[in-house]
């Protein structure tokens, strides 16, 4: 942890190792070709990584047979989804730029004013360089789509998040704590635009809206549980502490898979005579929260922990109440420690969210296994196709939440000793 | 503090009295917990006899009742128990989970390490391997092994035969295996010798190194007693065991130990999987090792090599432990995901059952508690192996 110390005199630089500039034929012999062993590796590891390279390559540009996906771009992105209101999801699209764009502008001139004030350090290249994964997703299934309407509907889309964008950068400051409730609200009005009104409900969503719905509504859902649960388990009182340590217990111990099963085929068991089984969806989402919360409490408990016993002490001292020391002092503090852990949190709560194909709901894996047997590709193996999509669309997806999970953790100055 | 107030004999009355007041907390607490657990637990008995299935102590006896299903490649037949089913099913998970373990471990070290190697480009192709493994679901991974690589092999008629000794088809990949011949209570005892004799050999060996500050080589020292001891008994009892090369046939192959494709591409899948965790612990493992302690051992004049084995890995070995035991957990739990490829660990067998009539609830109970004496058993003993590994004095 840097601390600031008030001097008078700036701190002078610490002088900085002296770095060498190497040509290429240097860096070549450095980082290659050390020693006979380094030789032997770079050359192995080199033809490997061409073998690898050519059979990727010559699958997805010669061999691949995209039809499959392409014919059925709609269905993997919106299953089942009624066609005559494909209009709520732009709709709700829209929404979300502008929510996410204006929330991104207000955030990043924040933090540019707390590096110019010297209260934070830049990480990292900023800008769209960030978002390249998305942009890469999006052109992928903008290519597979083909279709004129989806590119200006796109391009549309992306202008309203940058024009929130310039806009949140001119927030008030004294308005910037109500930014993140903001875009909350942005996220639930979306999810509004597309459910309610005269909508459809979520057991009609499937393919990649589904997926996503799925992890985020999970997520938001365990984290007020999870947050619970790490305070009952730190409780000072022991019937809470025993209740909260075999809840989280029992459900880290047992697979995802056995906890659908049981929200699959147990809830219509436990409700009363007379109270219809909740929808499959719901069903899962009531697994997904059960088995995430309890992740999410161990999370929390890692981040509680982290909160030194000065802060409480001192708490005490003032003489606020339990209730208050927790929610004003201890909270706050163990809360932004765990921002990073939560995030691969929910990543890996995107990519489970495979599992409920299992279970029968069509959620984009499961879209992706049903399509190879339609009538015009039954029995063609196009299993590799549609599956290397797959992974395309989890790959990028995570692969861009782990990388600003890293960022923010770097800014937070976690694991930095 | 209470010299300055009048002592007062009075308590407290009892609404303001901490003690009582934490204890009808937790009272009203557990009555709530207990009380909201009592009424899912009766609605779940009202409704299981509405359909019929029993509720009482005889909950469980639908394990005694035949199986209906066969399990492929095992012997086990539809005519069979429930309760036996189950158990092909653990041991099935059992067999996913532990050398999924091994190979993991083994990958994610070799994967780790070289993360930090000095080579760019070895750096950059495991810095690649972990990327691409860690973002994509563990069940698109295991459906691409299965439907992408497995069942795409040619016929058995076909098989790719390596030298003899494999035969990969669409039907399991074959390798050579033991086959008994003779009586192996013999050369049992004589292993049974041969090991005791390696661990004596062994401890004599870090005895030497204590005293006297030489070199042990004790794994070289003990397995070299071991092999030369188990070929001696081989020999003097009549080798009883004979290594058998697959055959290949028309329809099917004969010799050698089969790998069903089901079981093939849950193992890959899974250990690949898994290795590009344990590949990220053991790097942040290295990296927080200090790096004063590389540089000594270079000052000191040790290879590569050496350096790793005997000053680095060590360290990060200690510290890796948890988070690593914590993947190995979640291998064992992700080997349930083997039911979309239908291979027939305990998630699957329950499925079927549960498909073949078995009581929903109780099944699930059941897979439920299977897999808690699963995940406590590997955390207890990577428990034990943290607590012998922990410096001593240091917490």
């Amino acid at each position: 942890m840097a601390t600031r110390v008030d001097t008078l005199e700036p701190m002078p630089e610490p002088e900085r190792p002296p770095t060498r500039k190497l040509t290429p034929r240097e860096w070549v012999r450095e980082n290659l070709f050390g020693s006979t062993l380094d030789a032997i590796l770079t050359v192995l590891f080199a033809l490997l990584l061409a073998w690898v390279a050519y059979r990727v390559g010559k699958f997805v540009f010669f061999d691949a047979r995209w039809e499959v996906v392409e014919r059925n771009i709609t269905n993997l992105m919106v299953g089942g989804y009624p066609r005559d209101e494909l209009w709520r999801i732009w709709a709700a699209l829209f929404v979300l730029a502008a929510a996410l764009g204006f929330g991104a502008g207000a955030i990043g001139v924040q933090r540019r004013r707390e590096i110019a004030e010297g209260r934070a350090y830049p990480v990292g290249k900023g800008g769209l360089r960030r978002l390249g994964p998305l942009l890469l997703l999006v052109v992928v299934l903008l290519w597979f789509a083909q279709s004129f309407e989806a590119l200006v509907l796109v391009v549309a889309v992306s202008a309203v998040g940058a024009l929130f964008n310039v806009l949140g950068r001119r927030t008030p400051q004294r308005l910037e704590r109500y930014v993140p409730l903001l875009v909350l609200a942005g996220v639930l009005v979306a999810f509004f635009v597309v459910a309610s009104f005269g909508g459809v409900g979520w057991n009609l969503w499937g393919g990649l809206l589904l997926t996503v719905f799925l992890a985020v509504a999970a997520i938001l859902l365990s984290f007020p549980i999870g947050v619970l649960l790490a305070l009952g388990r730190r409780s000072t009182f022991p019937a809470v502490r025993v209740v909260c340590v075999a809840y989280i217990e029992l459900f880290r111990g047992v697979p995802l898979i056995a906890i659908l099963f049981m929200a699959f085929f147990m809830i219509g068991f436990f409700l009363p005579e007379g109270v219809d089984p909740p929808s499959l969806v719901t069903r899962a989402i009531i697994g997904f929260v059960l088995f995430t919360s309890a992740y999410v409490a161990e999370i929390v408990r890692g981040g509680l922990q982290s909160v030194p016993a000065g802060q409480i002490e001192a708490a005490q001292a003032l003489g606020l109440s339990p209730f208050r020391t927790t929610r004003r002092i201890v909270l706050p503090q163990a809360l932004r420690a765990v921002i990073p852990a939560l995030v691969g949190q929910f990543i890996s709560l995107y990519k489970d969210t495979s599992l409920v194909f299992i279970i029968g709901l069509t959620e984009l894996l499961a879209i992706a296994q049903n399509i190879t047997k339609q009538p015009d590709f039954l029995a063609q193996g196009l299993y590799v196709e549609t599956l290397v999509f797959v992974s395309f669309v989890y790959w990028t997806g995570s692969y861009w939440m782990s990388r600003e999970s890293q960022r923010l953790e770097r800014r937070l100055g976690l694991g930095e000793r | 503090m209470t010299a300055a107030t009048p002592t007062t004999t009075r308590r407290p009355a009892f609404w303001r009295n901490v003690r009582v007041l934490r204890v009808t907390f937790q009272a009203v607490f557990l009555v709530a917990v207990v009380g909201f657990l009592l009424f899912l637990l009766d609605n779940t008995v009202y409704n299981l006899k509405q359909r019929g299935f029993p509720t009482g102590l005889d909950s469980f006896d639908y394990l005694r009742q035949p199986a209906g299903f066969a399990i492929p490649d095992s012997d086990f037949r539809s005519s069979q128990s429930l309760l036996d089913a189950l158990i092909v099913g653990v041991q099935n998970t059992i067999k996913v989970a532990v050398l999924g373990i091994v190979l993991a471990t083994i990958l994610g070290v070799l994967i780790g390490v070289a993360r930090l190697s000095s080579n760019w480009l070895v750096r950059k192709a495991a810095a690649l391997y972990v990327e691409t493994f860690r973002n994509i679901p563990v069940l698109v991974i295991i459906l691409f092994w299965y439907l992408g690589v497995m069942i795409r092999l040619p016929p058995i008629r076909d098989a790719v035969e390596v030298l003899d000794l494999l035969a990969i088809s669409n039907r399991g990949t074959v390798v050579p295996w033991f086959d008994k011949v003779g009586a192996g209570v013999a050369f049992g005892l004589f292993a049974l010798v041969a090991f005791a004799a390696a661990v004596v050999v062994w401890i004599w060996r870090t005895r030497r190194f204590d005293r006297t500050g030489e070199p042990h080589h004790r794994v070289i020292w003990s397995v070299g007693v071991l092999l030369l001891l188990l070929a001696v008994g081989f020999a003097v009892s009549g080798r009883p065991w004979t290594v058998t090369t697959p055959e290949v046939g028309e329809l099917s192959t004969t010799g050698g130990f089969r790998l069903a494709p089901e079981y093939a591409a849950l193992l890959v899948a899974l250990s690949l999987y898994t290795a590009s965790h344990i590949a990220e612990i053991v790097r942040g493992a290295i990296l927080s090792v200090p790096r004063g302690q590389s540089e000594a051992a270079d000052a000191v004049g040790l290879s590569g090599f050496q350096r790793l084995r005997h000053i680095v890995l060590p360290q990060a070995f200690r510290i890796s432990i948890p988070p690593i035991s914590n993947q190995y957990l979640n291998l064992t739990k992700n080997s349930s995901l083997g039911i979309a490829i239908s291979y027939y660990e305990v998630t699957k067998v329950t499925q079927v059952s549960i498909a073949q009539s078995a009581p929903a609830v109780q099944a699930i109970l059941l897979l439920m508690g299977i897999y808690l004496v699963l995940s406590l058993t590997i955390a207890f003993v990577t428990n034990l192996v943290h607590r012998r590994m922990t410096l001593k004095g240091r917490r």
